[in-house]
């Protein structure tokens, strides 16, 4: 396949893991987050970690937007959505998020009118075709999707279709970094950047990291070959002492973002106060809220929501996980109470959660098989 | 046999969709509530299609129920699926169907046109699978109360001599073969459902796989040790389950496993894992290292079969799961399928 398998071409696989046992200096342990869940799922996919020597650790990072959610937001969409004539639709990584009373699907199971949709578009369509129904769509996501929602909703407000609403998650990327780096208990070296976010916002929104903080970062494509060479990447700036922001994914990422990805997003939203986060506590300016101009179109805004808070359940350490400072099976409930069938926490569900990609690539593989991989 | 005392081993609340998908959930309902009720509990592992001995004849029993939409897409419809999915599910069990009685589940409203043309498919299938049509029965329920039609087929077989087929007896060392390219089935009805722009040109993969069930048992005899066909969960399920009875532990040669580059283009784009993905005209077969090669032989050279791989082996580590492995040295597990991405795959 295309622009798929020549990143995975196991000879520069190969060479790629080379250059990294070369790069990092033995007696020194490197600390290099990898920010995006897909980055964390590519990585535990690939078996990737296999090809790293012990002294690189990735630590996983805050870019999963359905793990990032705390479960109040679910209720309080689940809450809107279950209202009689109303259609909830949203991506299917929410489907099995658990809110205090049930996931979507429980809910569906139970009667609610439930879709998956694979785009706001979808759910736009939703209403056109059900014309005597509220269709409500839960809006996740980082910068990625946000330019999707805000150019359905732009698209809503042209059709004048009055009924279909927003319910607005989405978060931003760089607050959330902010809070990491300036979390006492983490040391970290450099950042493996996110690649889908930065196709929107472009690369110079990271160079404060290395401009202030001294930690490089590189922007990374999903396939092996693009995670290892950021990885080679990184371990050159450091073995230099430099610290700036590069590029890897330059066939997918323009280094001054989409301009019109942005513009959409700058017409329908702006920065909200302050929103909580699941692990990382409430945010200053970390979050999207829809303008009064499309209020119409904003679920918070038309209908009256609970604005509930949760806590997440106290055993459940999804909070540390997020922040990076446990490992996935280093939490209490890890493999035991928590599994993507039976999840207490949303890292465990979504398909970038830390928690799921360890629980099912990784954690039951014996060590002595990755190296006896070969027939 | 179940008295009132028996307690079943089911504690969620309500029937979900997933316990239909053929993954993890269908498994704690079948194991947790039907069989402890039903079946006793001393039996050994459940498998396609039971075997049962009358006047002293083993036969091979199975069911199974069709509710998939739409009822027509590229290569095959509701009908034909209907049959082969039962002669397929007594083929890896090591039997021939010989006869098969339908029951209709019709909503009031159904043009009498989509019902002739199921029928006929149905007709063509079995005739084609060499299998009577023995009986049948039909339901109509009001409008609304069904999605146009569900068909259930119950069929008998006779066992294939010299096939002895049972988790018991795989062991480290086997090799696992495939009977061609995995994920059609099901990508071709996810894309003939039209809710996804995309387009791609596949078929679904329906077909009887007693043809190739027989030249490869023809072949390898009683080095087949297990047969399983990769429906609904897929490959990965239909593993993780032998993985789990056995006690071994099943490793993968990712760079063998045959998947056409529109299925996997479909999956990358949509984040699924082939190994997940429905078949319908495929199977599963460990067989014994000794006879491996020539029954990979047996079965490319069977029509049908020309695509057929040996995709990995049977080995102590890891027990009681999947490892895929790849080309340059990573490894992953990969589960059974969990909840359900594609309701109503069949």
């Amino acid at each position: 396949m295309k622009f798929v398998d020549e990143f995975r071409a196991p000879e520069l696989i190969a060479k790629a893991g080379e250059e990294i046992r070369r790069l990092a200096v033995p007696k020194r342990h490197y600390r290099i987050m990898e920010v995006c869940g897909g980055h964390t799922h590519a990585i535990y996919r690939f078996g990737l970690k296999d090809l790293l020597p012990a002294n690189v650790e990735l630590i996983h990072g805050p870019g999963c937007p359905v793990c990032v959610l705390p479960m109040g937001r679910i209720d309080d969409g689940l809450a809107l959505g279950a209202q009689a004539g109303f259609i909830f639709a949203a991506f299917g990584d929410m489907m099995r998020v658990p809110g205090t009373h049930g996931s979507p699907l429980e809910y569906k199971a139970r009667g609610m009118d439930v879709r998956i949709v694979y785009s706001p578009a979808d759910a736009l369509k939703l209403a056109r075709t059900n014309p005597e129904k509220h269709v409500m769509f839960f809006a996740i996501g980082f910068e990625t999707t946000a330019p999707s929602t805000a150019l359905t909703l732009m698209r809503a407000k042209a059709e004048g279709l009055h009924n279909f609403s927003v319910f607005c998650n989405h978060v931003t990327i760089i607050p959330a970094i902010r809070a990491i780096l300036d979390s006492p208990d983490m040391r970290l070296d450099g950042f493996v950047g996110p690649g889908h976010v930065s196709t929107v916002i472009g690369c110079r929104p990271y160079e404060w990291i290395a401009e202030d903080e001294g930690k490089p970062v590189v922007v990374s494509g999903f396939e092996p070959l693009d995670i290892l060479q950021s990885i080679v990447m990184l371990l050159r700036q450091l073995r230099k002492g430099e610290a700036k922001v590069e590029n890897q994914y330059k066939r997918v990422v323009p280094w001054e973002g989409n301009r019109a990805a942005l513009r959409a997003m700058a017409e329908v939203f702006e920065l909200r106060p302050y929103f909580e986060w699941r692990g990382l506590g409430f945010i200053s300016q970390s979050a999207l809220k829809i303008r009064a101009s499309y209020a119409e179109w904003d679920s918070e805004q038309r209908f009256s929501v609970p604005g509930v808070r949760v806590t997440d359940p106290k055993a459940a350490q999804c909070g540390e996980v997020l922040k990076g400072v446990l490992k996935p099976a280093q939490c209490k409930l890890f493999g035991c109470e928590c599994t993507p069938e039976q999840p207490v926490g949303a890292l465990m569900v979504s398909s970038e959660g830390s928690c799921a990609a360890y629980y099912n690539y990784d954690h039951r593989k014996p060590v002595t098989i990755a190296s006896a991989a070969s027939v | 046999m179940a008295t009132p005392a028996t307690k079943i081993r089911f504690s969620e609340p309500q029937i979900e969709m997933a316990h239909g998908a053929g993954g993890k959930a269908s498994r704690r309902l079948v194991e947790g509530l039907f069989a402890p009720l039903l079946y006793g509990s001393n039996q050994g592992p459940l498998g396609d299609a039971a075997h049962i001995q009358i006047n002293g004849t083993r036969i091979a029993m199975t069911t199974d129920s069709f509710v998939v939409k739409p009822l027509r897409f590229p290569g095959g419809s509701i009908g034909e699926l209907a049959i082969n999915g039962t002669v397929n599910d007594l083929a890896v069990s090591g039997a021939r169907a010989e006869a098969i009685v339908v029951t209709y589940i019709l909503e009031a409203g159904l043009s009498t046109e989509i019902l002739e043309a199921e029928v006929r498919a149905m007709g063509l299938a079995a005739e084609k699978a060499g299998v009577l049509i023995a009986g049948g029965d039909t339901k109509v329920v009001d409008h609304g109360q069904a999605d146009q039609m569900y068909i259930t087929t119950t069929g008998i077989g006779r066992l294939i001599p010299g096939v002895d087929i049972s988790v018991p007896s795989v062991r480290p060392g086997d090799k696992v073969l495939l009977s061609g390219p995995i994920g059609d089935h099901g990508i071709t009805i996810l894309l003939a459902r039209g809710d996804l722009d995309l387009e791609a040109e596949l078929r679904s993969d329906t077909r009887s796989v007693l043809p190739l069930v027989q030249a490869l048992v023809c072949e390898a005899g009683a080095g087949v040790r297990w047969m399983r066909d990769p429906t609904r969960g897929g490959v990965a399920t239909s593993l993780n389950e032998l993985a789990r009875d056995s006690g071994h532990g099943i490793v993968l040669f990712e760079e063998k496993i045959p998947i056409r580059d529109s299925v996997r283009g479909a999956c990358e784009l949509l984040g699924l894992d082939p190994l997940h993905i429905a078949n319908e005209g495929q199977f599963l077969a460990i067989v014994s290292s000794e006879h491996a090669d020539s029954a990979l032989q047996a079965l490319r050279g069977a029509p049908g079969g020309e695509e057929a791989e040996m995709i990995g082996e049977v080995r102590e580590q890891p027990s009681g799961a999947v490892l895929v492995t790849t080309l340059y040295g990573g490894s992953r597990l990969v589960d059974m399928l969990v909840g359900d991405p594609l309701p109503r795959i069949c």
